[in-house]
């Protein structure tokens, strides 16, 4: 019993870190990357004793000054729903997540792990249920401030739920029919295999068109760009989170990146294989862990000594630029590669291509989990870079494009899939 | 009739088939983000931001900043109190009070001259309409911050030794 209270709670520590890990960074990325498409500098004064990390401290300091902002709350509002909306946001992107595995399994003590919170045979009905709920988060805020701002806000977030549910549904269900299983542990690990002994079997490969729909749908439903209806800023202020301040909007705004995380998360597990790599398939690691390993030291101390060899530049550079603290942060920060880099150097001599069984297997998850972390970032990336590519679609076409377009295309799809498999088998 | 040979209806091209389907073209649009992004991370240096506090903008000679008076050699103001200035100013933010001058030739000068920045225009106007060039806005100060408003009017010693490094 309580090994596996710690098995669960150790788990589901690793997915809050790195849900949580990855809000900061992908706020900084938003305002650093947005700068950058656009020609600008982006967020570049917050720093700690005069480490900036390009920005990355401003994260910290935007929720400092959240949690000491006063709360101002409409008069009017409906105060238990008030406060209980950007939880309920939150507790859902949060909990979409359990049925996500990000490893194939673990071995610890000649016992194997699996690298989930929460198997469920009926995985993708748990993710459509429950992020569906995300709405609620929205919705409720929206009406409970008592705003018509917020109000239509929350409509739009419920309209926009209600299209495009049914074209995620569809795209998934061709997903279902080519793997047969709800499961998802069952689909990662279907994507696996090579078709054809060349073409890793990804979701993206066997349902390309599927591929399209969905990540259209996800996109409407973590509320982004082009389909960011429900918070659009030049009709409806800031949408349902209009009357929120302080912690409360601090919640409701990790809340979207958190979904945005699990909806890259989603896309990485169901079409672009999860945690599999492709042509290295978990065998074939751990026989070569020792030498991978020894190949990632070297490969990482080289890139840890370049990034070294380019702050130092920078820091002669920008000598006498500002006079004050600031001028010792690129020389720091290479000092910091520096040392990596030697730690990196030093590992190798503890022999790691002698590396034994048990050692192979850990190797293969953390590479196999790493992999998935990669794929995570590189989908919340393009969630950011679509934002700042595509402009929005107007209310009315949202619901044109979700109803009388993608909605026929899962079902054609879907149809067409099915014949498919059908022709395959008989 | 049509203006310069345009036609008189703008028609816009139809999307075709492929334009329609939004992906393709969604691609072209993330290929042309994505290069500005990829150039502008290998050249932070060469970006058009001018980092304020540490870089300055260079305005022209004939940029309008904070007033200043001249003086005479014997460093007395130029000003002879005739109250053109604030007769012409627009935002009425010069006040003068005439004081009798020793001097019989001078006739007049300003025992006052106080200017109340926050209603200042900066549109010029003064230093026009000055016959005897005594106020002049060439000191290139737009810096002017202050913690309260009254630190904004300022008075004749002030405007007397206003010069480019002054502050408020």
């Amino acid at each position: 019993m309580l090994a596996v209270t710690i098995e669960a709670v150790a788990k589901i520590g690793f997915m809050f870190l790195l849900i949580m890990g990855f809000v900061p960074a992908l706020i900084w990325a938003e305002r650093k990357g947005s700068a950058f498409i656009q020609d600008r500098t982006g967020p570049n004064r917050a720093g700690v004793l005069g480490i900036r990390l390009a920005g990355l401290i401003h994260p910290i300091a935007d929720v400092l000054k959240l949690v000491f902002k006063e709360d101002v709350v409409p008069a009017q509002r409906h105060k238990f729903l008030y406060a209980f909306a950007p939880m309920l946001a939150m507790i859902v992107a949060m909990a979409t997540y359990l049925v996500i595995p990000f490893g194939d399994y673990i071995e610890i003590g000649g016992r194997q792990y699996s690298l989930v919170v929460a198997d469920l045979e009926i995985g993708m009905l748990w993710v459509l249920a429950v992020s569906s709920l995300g709405t609620y988060g929205v919705a409720l805020g929206g009406w409970a401030s008592n705003s018509k701002y917020t109000f239509l806000g929350s409509l739009r977030a419920t309209a926009s739920m209600v299209s495009y549910e049914i074209t995620m549904g569809l795209a998934l269900m061709g997903l279902f029919l080519v793997f047969g299983s709800l499961q998802i542990t069952e689909i990662v690990a279907g994507q696996g295999d090579l078709i054809g002994g060349w073409l890793p079997k990804w979701g993206v490969v066997v349902q390309p068109f599927g591929f399209l729909l969905f990540i259209a749908a996800v996109y409407a439903e973590t509320n982004r760009t082009p389909f960011d209806m429900s918070e659009r800023d030049s009709e409806i202020v800031a949408g349902y989170h209009t009357e929120y301040s302080s912690l409360k909007f601090a919640l409701f705004f990790m809340a979207e990146y958190a979904h945005m995380v699990v909806g890259a998360a989603l896309i990485a597990a169901l079409y672009f294989g999860g945690y599999q790599i492709p042509w290295a398939p978990r065998p074939w690691i751990e026989s070569n862990a020792g030498s991978l390993l020894t190949g990632k030291l070297l490969v990482g101390a080289v890139l840890l000594l370049v990034i070294a060899s380019l702050y130092f530049r920078r820091a002669r550079r920008e000598k006498g630029w500002y006079n004050d603290a600031r001028e010792r942060e690129p020389g720091f920060l290479g000092s910091v590669c520096v040392v990596m880099a030697v730690g990196m150097l030093g590992a190798l001599g503890l022999k790691p291509w002698t590396i034994g069984e048990a050692g192979a297997s850990l190797v293969a998850t953390f590479f196999q989990t790493g992999f998935f972390v990669a794929k995570i970032a590189f989908f919340a990336w393009l969630f950011i870079w679509v934002r700042w590519t595509v402009p929005s679609f107007r209310y009315d076409q949202v619901m044109r494009l979700g109803w009388k377009i993608l909605l026929p295309a899962g079902l054609v799809n879907l149809v067409v899939t099915a014949l498919w498999l059908a022709a395959v088998h008989s | 009739m049509s203006y310069k040979g345009l036609p008189d209806v703008v028609t816009t091209r139809r999307r075709n088939m492929l334009e329609s389907a939004y992906f393709v073209e969604i691609a072209k649009g993330l290929a042309l983000t994505g290069k500005h992004l990829v150039k502008n991370l290998f050249n932070t240096d060469k970006m058009p931001t001018v980092q304020y506090p540490e870089q300055k903008r260079e305005y022209g000679p004939r940029f309008r900043g904070r007033h200043r008076l001249t003086q005479r050699e014997d460093g007395s103001p130029k000003c002879v109190a005739c109250q053109m200035c604030s007769t012409v100013c627009p935002a009425d933010c010069i006040s003068i009070e005439a004081g009798e001058h020793p001097d019989p030739s001078i006739e007049k000068f300003p025992r006052t001259f106080t200017i109340d920045l926050l209603r200042c225009v900066y549109c010029g106007l003064c230093e026009e309409a000055c016959p005897c060039d005594a106020i002049r806005m060439d000191t290139g100060i737009y810096e002017i911050a202050a913690d309260s408003r009254e630190a904004f009017v300022v008075d004749k010693e002030f405007l007397l030794n206003n010069d480019k490094d002054g502050t408020l």
